[in-house]
């Protein structure tokens, strides 16, 4: 939509950035403490997340014997992917000025870049947990990928466009769009791909140590050190920019819009808060929902996605529909 | 006093010395008359070596000993494999510790060797001397491999993540699916019976109660019963009593700890949480009762000591507690799928490969020491729950029921009980020669067995100790056929076997 570059966009750009960078391993943290005081125990507390990066960052570099370049490469690809769609996103402004590049096809992709970098690295390794982890983790991203596509498309069709800013926009000029059924749809169906797709339970458990049951901790088995925490970072950052996407979706209120000069820029800190506050709120409340779950047999994963892209699916028929 | 039970002595043991030849046809004469395959135990006499075989049956309790002699320079036997598979099992053991040849045997693979034992060396022998250095001599291990088209190895182990003991687990899998899969044990093995050699039986309890960890209850009763009868030292029946409840306060503690490690491996953290809650206070109460949270000396040779007795209320409440929390973990959908139909285990297959315990009465096997070689009577409070279908949910289910029976059997043992030390009384008989005795228990896990042989000065000559996991291992790789890789730890935390007990 637009095109124009505005020291607010840049700055709000720049801030979400940063925000997502430094937040993310606070959110981790916040969601481990919910999980933890729910099940009675103390916890370990919301820095635990940067307390544990800080200490994998003083660590020496270790690759496993007979791997190559992808192995290296793939935990700055996750990383550089993250932070990029970070940017990218409408997390505390719509006017981003890679505004262009905020297609939903190009966030989508992006994010797959990383997943399939991680599960390339995986396959690098040449251990049968590496190998079990990545074909386990592409069978999942081979349904979660169609159903996100298909949800935030059909909230693209009223808007007329797949650029997110716009929808956005949007949706913050017309809120009772919120409540139609195209949104209630899409929105089902995209929280079950966000946990599918950041492993969280009932697909996958990022808390366990049984290397047998594992999705995407048994793709990262053999990184260690600062490589190690450069993934969790990644992650991390993954998680919030999904849960960001699924807030500002649905609940765009509080960022800033495209208002000119002083205005804009004044509204970022709020924008930045507001965002803060919503996926700190989503993730306390994934972890919670958690907590009563169990995790699924293997084989019903794909019943499960295969349920949410029936959402999705129907969301998008009813935009049609309903327009 | 009239109404005050007698002593109860152990049922008399029948023991037949056996010549090699004749021995499949006993053995097989004893299967046919239900007998199951107990213990067998290499001996090494100064002019032979000595083979016993212990078979029991119950209702009523027999226990049937047969003695090989070997010739010490050329050990062969007649391999039972055919008859029974838990007795292959024994012989591959004794052939790896002794160096005794089961003839025929079908599966003649090492057991209990690693490839750096030096080969030739026996290490239960008198003169095996100290470990020598490792080397390579064995080579590694001879692993049947799966072929086919998009069949892998998954290799696990002997080193897991998690405080868990040593294991390796060789899977061949076909997408997610298991088609076969080894368990190679023995990586603690550490002599532990030759350690109670030439220690004074009251010196021995204490390694008798570190066999394993989680089961010092059961393992210091087998052996302090096997001491008792080969002593002929005679144990008030209120000390009978006494021991029978610190059994089920092991059985207790253990079985809330699995429920709620089932309910992990799902991954629903709240359950196990509860069930930990649980088990602490269970501990706790252990802690008041003997002194250490694993019940240890509360068990002693001739008697057993309690500091408190359990409060039968307490325990009451936490029956309930625990019912409920089951009643939750089985009404919760996602868990309950997790349960149901997973790695069933049939009963031809339980009673075949001779599992015990409630591995067993989860099979439909219908196996209770506390019942079929009781050490004190239970009365009618005492039942034995089995299911039929094999799989995880039933394994869940018996635990649970087993939980309420325990605290059932403790409420009614503990009434009217006072605490403190209670002794033995005089030996009943003499003792001349030679002396063995065989001590049967249920642990938590299943049925321990331990005989013992005292030399003339009465120290230990010879301790065999066989733990349930012994004969359940075999049965975890038959239930899994089928089933698929992830499922593979609930799998294994269903069965929950000892790799101290079993590797010894």
């Amino acid at each position: 939509m637009s095109g124009s570059t505005t020291l607010a966009g840049t700055v709000g750009a720049a801030a979400q950035v940063v925000l997502v960078a430094a937040g993310s391993p606070l959110l981790v943290g916040v969601m481990r403490q919910v999980r933890a005081r729910l099940e009675g125990r103390a916890g370990a507390g919301v820095l635990q997340p940067w307390r544990d990066l800080r200490k994998l960052l003083r660590k020496e570099a270790i690759t496993p014997h007979g791997t190559g370049p992808v192995f290296r490469a793939a935990p700055l690809v996750l990383a550089a992917t993250a932070l990029v769609a970070a940017g990218v996103v409408p997390i505390a402004t719509t006017e981003s000025p890679l505004d262009g590049a905020a297609d939903l096809f190009a966030v989508t992709a992006l994010l797959a870049l990383g997943t399939v970098a991680l599960a390339l690295a995986a396959l690098d390794t040449a251990t049968a947990f590496g190998g079990m982890g990545a074909s386990r983790e592409m069978t999942v991203l081979a349904l979660v990928e169609p159903t996100i596509l298909m949800s935030v498309f059909a909230l693209s069709v009223p808007v007329g466009s797949t650029n997110l800013g716009a929808i956005v926009n949007s949706t913050l000029h017309e809120p009772q769009r919120v409540v139609s059924p195209v949104s209630l749809l899409a929105a089902v169906a995209l929280a079950v791909v966000v946990i599918a797709e950041t492993g969280r339970i009932p697909v996958d458990n990022p808390a366990t140590h049984l290397e047998l049951t594992m999705i995407h901790e048994a793709m990262v088995l053999e990184y260690a050190g600062p490589d190690l925490a450069l993934v969790e970072w990644a992650s991390a950052m993954r998680l919030t920019v999904l849960l960001g996407l699924v807030a500002n979706l649905f609940a765009p209120w509080g960022i800033a819009g495209a208002d000119s000069g002083w205005v804009a820029l004044a509204a970022l800190p709020l924008a930045l808060a507001a965002f803060a506050a919503k996926v700190t709120l989503l993730g306390g409340a994934l972890a919670a929902g958690e907590v009563f779950m169990a995790k699924l047999r293997m084989f019903r994963v794909p019943e499960l996605l295969a349920g949410s892209f029936v959402l999705a699916l129907l969301a998008v028929a009813a935009s049609f529909f309903l327009a | 006093m009239t109404t005050e039970p007698t002593h109860q002595d152990p049922a008399a043991r029948t023991v037949a010395d056996v010549a090699p030849a004749e021995l499949p046809d006993r053995v097989a004469a004893l299967l046919a008359e239900h007998h199951r395959p107990a213990l067998v135990a290499a001996h090494q006499d100064p002019d032979a070596l000595r083979v016993v075989y212990l078979f029991t049956a119950a209702s009523p309790d027999r226990r049937t000993e047969l003695h090989v002699r070997l010739d010490p320079d050329d050990p062969v036997l007649p391999s039972l494999a055919a008859l029974s598979f838990p007795v292959g099992r024994f012989e591959r053991e004794m052939h790896d510790l002794y160096g005794i040849v089961p003839k025929d045997h079908p599966l003649p693979r090492r057991l209990v060797r690693h490839h750096h034992w030096p080969r030739g060396w026996y290490p239960m022998r008198a003169d095996a001397g100290p470990p020598p250095a490792f080397g390579d001599p064995e080579g590694p291990y001879p692993f049947v491999s799966v072929e086919g088209r998009g069949v892998y190895e998954i290799p696990v182990g002997p080193v897991h993540a998690g405080l868990i003991e040593p294991g390796h687990f060789r899977f061949s899998v076909v997408g997610e699916s298991i088609l076969k899969l080894k368990a190679r044990l023995w990586f603690v093995h550490k002599g532990v019976e030759k350690l109670f050699q030439g220690r004074v039986p009251a010196d021995a309890l204490e390694l008798a109660e570190r066999v394993s960890g989680d089961t010092s209850v059961g393992h210091a009763l087998a052996f302090c019963l096997a001491v008792e009868e080969a002593t002929g030292m005679r144990v008030p029946p209120e000390a009978q009593r006494m021991r029978a409840v610190l059994l089920e306060l092991e059985r207790l503690y253990n079985h809330v700890t699995d429920l709620g490690a089932l309910c992990n491996d799902v991954a629903h953290s709240v359950l196990n949480a509860q069930f930990g809650r649980v088990r602490e206070q269970l501990l706790r109460l252990n802690a008041e009762v003997t002194g250490h949270r694993l019940l240890r000396g509360g068990v002693v040779l001739g008697g057993a000591v309690l500091r408190t007795v359990p409060d039968a209320y307490r325990l009451k409440a936490l029956g309930e507690d625990v019912a409920e929390i089951v009643d939750l973990a089985l009404g919760h959908t996602v868990v309950a799928d997790r349960f149901t139909g997973t790695a069933p285990l049939s009963t031809a297959a339980a009673r075949d490969l001779g599992t015990l315990g409630y591995v067993a009465r989860a099979s439909g096997v219908d196996v209770d020491a506390r019942r079929d070689h009781p050490f004190t009577d239970l009365g009618p409070t005492l039942t034995v729950p089995t299911c039929d279908t094999g799989d995880v949910l039933a394994r869940f289910r018996i635990r649970a029921e087993e939980i309420a029976v325990s605290i059932a059997l403790i409420g009614e043992l503990a009434d009217g009980m006072a605490p403190g030390r209670i002794g033995s009384w005089a030996p009943s008989k003499a003792r001349d020669g030679l002396a063995s005795g065989v001590g049967i228990v249920e642990g938590w896990r299943g049925t321990i067995t331990h005989r013992v042989e005292l030399a003339a000065d009465g120290t230990l000559a010879r301790v065999k100790i066989v733990d349930p996991s012994f004969f359940n291992w075999p049965a975890l790789p038959v239930a899994l056929n089928g089933a698929i890789v992830p499922d593979f730890p609930l799998v294994n935390k269903s069965f929950n076997l000892s790799y101290a007990g079993n590797d010894l």
